[in-house]
């Protein structure tokens, strides 16, 4: 009886045990790429490297200019259009909770979360470029469609997490609808929408099956957004699968860079967003 | 715009008196004009609010709808030309015409379930760690935070760190047991996959270990048992709904990844013979030949795999929402 | 004489199928405290939230009649119109914690868009703020968070928000049943200062509140209004037998 126990309890602990090896070996692999991407890529950036565009193989002082123009350029486009219509669906979602609409709004945001990348590209590549041909447009369009359900999904869950009391406070003093959501609601779950959106942005920083054919890539300096474009994730992808060093070299300098921006991303959306919560 | 202040406005209490001259004491002519002006301005835009709302509400469903029936138009020609025999077909050659997707449903499905095989133990492990064994601290808040980065890094990124480092460590382990030692395939996308779907699972599954009622575990803990036993016996029965569902979401990224696993599958269009050879998976074929497929047949084949893939991870994804509304109710 | 301010006619409120109330017909005169009670569940919420439009602020709910304040029908106004003339306090105090007690206090102008001058906008706080009796405690304050203060503080400025708009009926929905009693006492001997410019309805479910603050008393039971009387009529001598019964306690 006794020794049924102790092996009970030796059981109990060996599976605890167990548990914690497997929960902190998920993290080995994260700190490996870390570790690797940015020693291998720190040393790749420098002046030039920063200032100049890619260069034929053989010739020294490449750059990534024209890649980190371009991410920024798509990436603001793309937020242009989809913060907007991300946090108005997301007013809508939680200011209808009951409505059919709302339920199939509801759906299709669901739907369009699980939408693998590619397929959004495919669509981009169907609505866009096949009429007008690559452009960097159609891969902001491609990219907003992404950060879509990101954006709506924290600003719904935001604001019904609110209580009722303070659109009734709103209300009760003669404020029209837009003014309670705009003035009262809205600022009030201003740090849970931040976090969408700065999550959102975060997320197509790196996003590359959408460009391969929408912004199709460009080896020269454009801010022309009905023309083709490099993005720093699609000339990672380019040069990643060449024989030749120097491009290699390239894609780490362009690795470390967008790895630092997402990750650094990540985390300041983890802080500001828990200094601004506003304290109800 | 500096809107002057109306009358009515101004009837403060004079300070004398502190009385206050209600409205309805003021004769008519101050009574209204500028506010009730201004009020009917606010009633229009709130009336344009509402509707801005309602128009992009419907934007979304129009947004999904058009994507499915786009995807179904510019598949046409190829489910006219090719039929059932398109998913059957074991030859995937452009050249020739023949364009068989069999080969590319097979590296996906193989290279998803072993990614979601390996995966699990680690996922699972997570979920327990913290939301039985550690729920708070400074420690578990690291590892959570960290175990959501995993899923922050580009997928590109992973594919390069997965040719420069995982592919030579494969190709080794592969020679010393035998198997034709290339490093790309199916196994090392599998690898990658794995790492790249634990945060699904494991947040998921976190929350729901979470939502487990404590009088439960109390009334396995009063009878004797181990902490093992309550897991075993009381918090993953009672929670195995949700864990399935988090396994669904994982599925879904896998299914539909696309950029680590075409860095690294070695993309050839023959059928995969084992879990060693190189292959392609749906995204992987779709991102590498959809900007040269010229051919109408070609390209619409091309499109009629989006469309499945878009069919199969909407299915997963919409299975693993309903199981956690489920359990959350 | 007291002229009426408030005047419902006929009026019914339902919650998808369910009637909460009905028929309601009553008379409110100008400048008093008018205390509307009743057992939980009897729609005295309701036909308090219909007065001002925000009962229908609630999917599913809608109403029926008449409600006339002076002699227009609230239901055929524009609710905005109803609620920058008819001011309402919550059971909880709920004031915006985004907003510091300064622009709490003018909220109602400042979150509608309507610009005043500086010197304006001190005057209509102070004043609020004095009317409430919380000018004292917290004009070395105004900078702070509305949420800083404690529960009574910050009731009364909801109360001195909703003052500030100058409204000619003050709603109260249970106000200080979420606070303690030296609060309460507080609040109370407010609303005798603030009938002497507004007309104020207070839902309560306590009894003793009922009669230490009103001029009439409303005695609602399954969203019909029972009795309406003059006070001290009321709880000395009830004419119908249900009002006697809650009144005595034979059920609550």
């Amino acid at each position: 009886m006794k020794g049924k126990i102790k092996y009970r309890i030796g059981k109990s602990g060996g599976f605890q045990l167990l548990t914690v090896i497997l929960a902190c070996s998920c993290v080995l692999p994260l700190i490996a790429i870390l570790v690797y991407i940015i020693r291998a890529g720190i040393t790749k950036i420098n002046w030039s490297f920063l200032t100049n565009v890619e260069k034929p193989v053989g010739e020294l002082g490449g750059g990534v200019i024209h890649a980190l123009v371009g991410s920024m350029l798509i990436i603001f486009f793309a937020s242009i259009i989809a913060i907007p219509i991300g946090i108005l669906c997301g007013i809508f979602l939680s200011e209808n909770k009951k409505s059919r609409l709302a339920y199939w709004c509801g759906l299709s945001v669901d739907i369009l979360q699980g939408v693998p990348s590619i397929v959004i590209g495919i669509v981009a590549y169907i609505w866009m470029v096949k009429p007008f041909g690559y452009s960097a447009f159609s891969g902001s369009a491609a990219l907003a469609v992404m950060m879509l359900p990101i954006i709506i999904r924290s600003t719904e869950e935001t604001l019904k997490m609110l209580p009722d009391s303070l659109r009734e406070a709103a209300f009760a003093l003669g404020m029209p609808f837009h003014r309670v959501i705009l003035k009262v609601i809205v600022p009030c779950g201003i740090s849970g929408i931040l976090s969408g959106v700065m999550l959102s942005v975060a997320r197509i920083a790196g996003e590359t099956a959408p460009l391969l054919f929408t912004a199709f890539g460009y080896q020269y300096l454009s801010t022309n957004m009905t023309k083709p474009m490099e993005t720093l994730p699609h000339l990672i992808f380019k040069y990643a699968v060449t024989p030749y060093k120097d491009w290699q070299d390239l894609a780490w300098g362009a690795s470390c860079i967008l790895l630092l921006f997402v990750l650094i991303l990540n985390i300041l959306t983890k802080l500001i967003t828990r200094k601004w919560k506003v304290q109800l | 715009m500096a809107t002057p202040v109306n009358n009515e406005l101004l009837t403060r209490p004079d300070n004398t008196s502190g009385r206050v001259i209600s409205s309805s004491k003021l004769p008519d002519e101050v009574k209204g004009t500028k506010r009730v002006r201004r009020s009917h301005r606010q009633i229009r835009t709130e009336n344009v609010f509402r509707r801005t709302l309602i128009i992009v509400g419907l934007t979304m469903v129009v947004l999904v709808l058009g994507i499915l029936i786009t995807l179904i138009v510019q598949s046409t020609p190829s489910i006219k030309s090719l039929g059932a025999a398109y998913l059957w077909g074991k030859t995937w050659d452009p050249v020739r015409d023949i364009y068989g997707a069999l080969p590319f449903l097979v590296g996906t499905i193989l290279t998803s379930f072993l990614a979601l095989a390996i995966s699990i133990p680690f996922s699972f492990a997570v979920a327990i760690f913290l939301g039985e064994y550690y729920p708070k601290g400074w420690f578990p808040d690291l590892l959570k935070n960290t175990v959501e980065l995993i899923a922050a890094v580009p997928s590109v990124i992973y594919g390069f760190w997965g040719l420069a480092v995982l592919v030579p460590i494969v190709r080794s382990f592969e020679s010393s047991i035998g198997v034709s030692s290339i490093g790309y395939g199916i196994f090392s996308s599998s690898l990658i996959l794995a790492v790249m779907i634990i945060p699904y699972a494991a947040s998921l599954g976190r929350s729901m270990i979470q939502m487990v009622p404590s009088n439960l575990k109390e009334g396995a803990y009063a009878l004797g048992a181990t902490r093992w036993e309550v897991i075993r016996s009381v918090i993953l029965p009672y929670t195995k709904s949700g864990l399935f569902a988090g396994v669904l979401l994982s599925l879904g990224r896998a299914l539909g990844e696309t950029m680590a696993v075409t860095m690294v599958i070695g993309n050839t269009s023959f059928m995969p013979k084992n879990i060693f050879s190189t292959g392609n998976t749906m995204a992987s074929v779709i991102a590498n030949e959809l900007p040269e497929a010229d051919k109408t047949v070609y390209n619409s084949a091309l499109i009629e795999l989006g469309l499945v893939l878009f069919l199969v991870t909407v299915v997963i994804n919409m299975i693993g929402k309903r199981v956690i509304s489920r359990f959350t109710n | 004489m007291e002229s009426t301010i408030v005047k419902s006619v006929n009026y019914n409120a339902y919650f998808g199928d369910n009637h909460v109330v009905k028929d309601v017909n009553i008379d409110i005169p100008r400048n008093n405290v008018i205390a509307v009670m009743g057992p939980s569940g009897c729609g005295k919420t309701t036909f308090l939230r219909g007065i001002n439009r925000m009962h229908e602020l609630i999917p599913g709910a809608t109403a029926k009649g008449k409600i006339l304040l002076n002699t227009e029908d609230v239901m055929e106004m524009h609710p905005i119109f109803v609620r920058l003339k008819i001011g309402m306090v919550f059971q909880r105090p709920n004031p915006f914690p985004n907003l510091s007690i300064y622009d709490n206090v003018i909220a109602g102008y400042k979150l509608n868009g309507i610009k005043l001058p500086k010197a304006e906008k001190d005057k209509i706080v102070e004043h609020s703020l004095t009317r409430v009796a919380l000018w004292k405690e917290v004009k070395d304050s105004l900078t702070k968070k509305g949420s800083f203060l404690s529960g009574g503080q910050q009731q009364r400025l909801c109360i001195a928000r909703a003052v500030a708009m100058e409204p000619e009926v003050l709603l109260f929905d249970e106000p200080t049943s979420a606070l303690d009693p030296i609060s309460t006492s507080t609040v109370e001997e407010l609303f005798h200062e603030l009938k002497k410019n507004y007309t104020l309805i207070i839902v309560t479910h306590n009894m003793q509140q009922a009669a230490r603050v009103s001029d009439k008393t409303a005695f609602f039971y399954m969203g019909e209004l029972v009795e309406y009387d003059d006070t001290k009529q009321m709880f000395t001598n009830p004419k119908d037998t249900r009002t006697q019964n809650y009144i005595t306690g034979r059920f609550s």
